[in-house]
């Protein structure tokens, strides 16, 4: 398991780069996983879905889908390619320091 | 009479309304099921239809021809369900009280889901294959059609029967050879998933046969939208995939009176616990089938499987014993895949479907993950199977548990 001390904190990893604790996460971690998908700055949508899905994943067990957060977080899909492009469930729960969502069986 | 109500006469309810009626006290249980129509569809069956292998009556059966002349069926749409006074509302205005409550109102295709997709293009160039209008539209289409690009599109996970699109494009593949056609047939996969399938051993064996059957896989394409003026889907993200000919396997949904009832998540499914099949949120309540929300495959024998286990949690609950985690996930597909071959998968939740052979007495061996004749031959007698053991719950020599026996890791 890689592990890398980001803003002072020993993070740990699995191998495709998603946090295997999500109790060691924090905002400033997630500026950092941030840029390294590309996102720059956090903007205040960016934050509202971030923490949508840390509060789902407590009550769930697991990264919420795309057609969750629409419908239990009331965030439009097209907002979220806008903010995170390309895979918003992915790179969503990347940034929010937790697993890779379940691809569906 | 203390009572049993089964919401769905698919192949879960007519399994469990077969099973429980060979099992419980026939002085003591009085067992209803309740369907909103009279015809049962064998649904492994109409992927077959498209390619004129079987015809649409040949898929098609009365509902009532299997269910136990003691068990009372319905013909009724659900109005609601009410879990806290454990009634059902029907929409023939009858209300059915119920000791327990076995839902089994399966999975349902929301092509509406996606804009533009049932709109100008349905049943012109657009088809699905996981309906028998659908299935039967998309026969009469190809008969006619002189070739072109046709796109297989997975709209979003999960689907019920997630090797169907892949046997789909085989027998495509097959299908165009024979009309002497394929050189003037382009056939490309379109799908959110990262590869052919859902499991990465399988799909990566799955994703070579689509390579050697000259199929294109375009991966982790998330469908927003179709242009039906244009024929083009367009994904969240503005890419664009053109078609002449669309077969899309919409969006799946548990059924509406789920949503109606409150028991469901964000796509109707009712959240179940995934070894006991008991609702998380009621103790008299208990989930079968495509209904749920379990991270099992939607299908047929995990259907047949869950039913084994269910039948015996039943019995442990009507007789006060704590349940039984038995079901473990457990699937078996045979994937047709053209050319009188077939392969088979066999997985559970934690073990993915692995390469090597699977034992059936008197029968097998099958050959997992590979192509053979004897695979094609197994799916092809499913359907006697299906009619003439499966539905009545008659046992099988296959165990509702998945065995290591003959998997290569």
């Amino acid at each position: 398991m890689p592990v890398r001390e980001i803003a002072g904190v020993q993070v740990d990893f699995d191998a495709e780069g998603f946090m295997t604790n999500p109790d060691q996460w924090n905002e400033e971690i997630a500026k950092v996983l941030a840029a390294e998908e590309g996102i720059s700055q956090l903007t205040e949508g960016h934050w509202q879905v971030i923490h949508f899905i840390r509060e789902d994943y407590k009550e769930k067990g697991q990264a919420p889908t795309i057609r969750r957060m629409n419908k239990v977080g009331n965030i439009a899909t097209k907002d979220l390619y806008e903010w995170f492009p390309k895979g918003p469930a992915k790179k969503a729960a990347r940034i929010a320091g937790l697993g890779k969502p379940q691809g569906c069986v | 009479m203390k009572k049993i109500v089964i919401l769905g006469g698919g192949t879960a309810g007519t399994i469990m309304a077969n099973k429980l009626f060979q099992t419980l006290a026939r002085d003591e249980w009085q067992i209803t099921i309740v369907d909103q129509d009279e015809t049962h569809i064998y649904q492994p069956g109409l992927l077959f239809i498209p390619f004129n292998i079987y015809t649409c009556n040949d898929v098609i059966k009365p509902r009532r021809d299997y269910i136990p002349k003691g068990v009372e069926l319905i013909v009724s749409s659900i109005d609601v369900i009410e879990p806290d006074k454990s009634r059902v509302k029907l929409a023939n205005n009858r209300v059915l009280s119920y000791d327990y409550l076995i839902i089994a109102t399966g999975t349902r295709t929301r092509p509406e889901e996606t804009d533009g997709l049932a709109e100008a293009g349905w049943y012109k160039n657009i088809f699905d294959f996981y309906t028998i209008e659908g299935a039967c539209h998309l026969q009469k289409y190809l008969k006619h059609w002189p070739g072109g690009k046709m796109v297989l599109n997975i709209v979003e996970m999960p689907i019920k029967c997630p090797v169907a699109p892949l046997e789909f494009l085989f027998l495509a593949d097959w299908w165009f050879t024979e009309q002497g056609i394929r050189d003037k047939v382009d056939l490309t996969f379109v799908t959110p998933l990262p590869g052919a399938f859902t499991k990465p051993k399988a799909a990566a064996i799955l994703g070579d046969f689509l390579d050697k059957k000259n199929v294109h896989l375009i991966s982790e394409f998330n469908t927003g939208s179709v242009d039906a003026n244009r024929n083009k889907i367009v994904a969240f993200d503005g890419t664009e995939v053109d078609y002449d000919l669309l077969v899309t396997i919409p969006t799946n949904m548990g059924d509406a009176v789920i949503e109606r009832s409150g028991m469901g998540d964000e796509l109707n499914f009712v959240p179940t616990h995934k070894n006991s099949l008991q609702s998380k949120a009621y103790e008299n309540v208990f989930v079968i089938g495509d209904a749920t929300d379990l991270p099992s495959s939607k299908a047929g024998s995990v259907a047949h499987f869950q039913a084994d286990v269910l039948t015996e949690n039943i019995q442990r609950a009507i007789d006060g014993l704590p349940l039984l985690d038995g079901f473990d996930g457990h699937a078996n597909c045979f994937i047709e895949s053209g050319f009188g071959k077939g392969m088979l998968i066999d997985f559970n939740y934690d073990v993915e479907p692995l390469p090597g052979k699977y034992p059936l007495p008197g029968i097998g061996p099958f050959s997992l993950l590979q192509e053979t004749k004897a695979n094609h031959w197994g799916k092809m007698m499913f359907r006697w199977v299906y009619w003439n053991l499966l539905l009545r719950g008659s046992e099988l020599p296959i165990q509702a548990q998945m065995n290591m026996a003959g998997k290569m890791r």
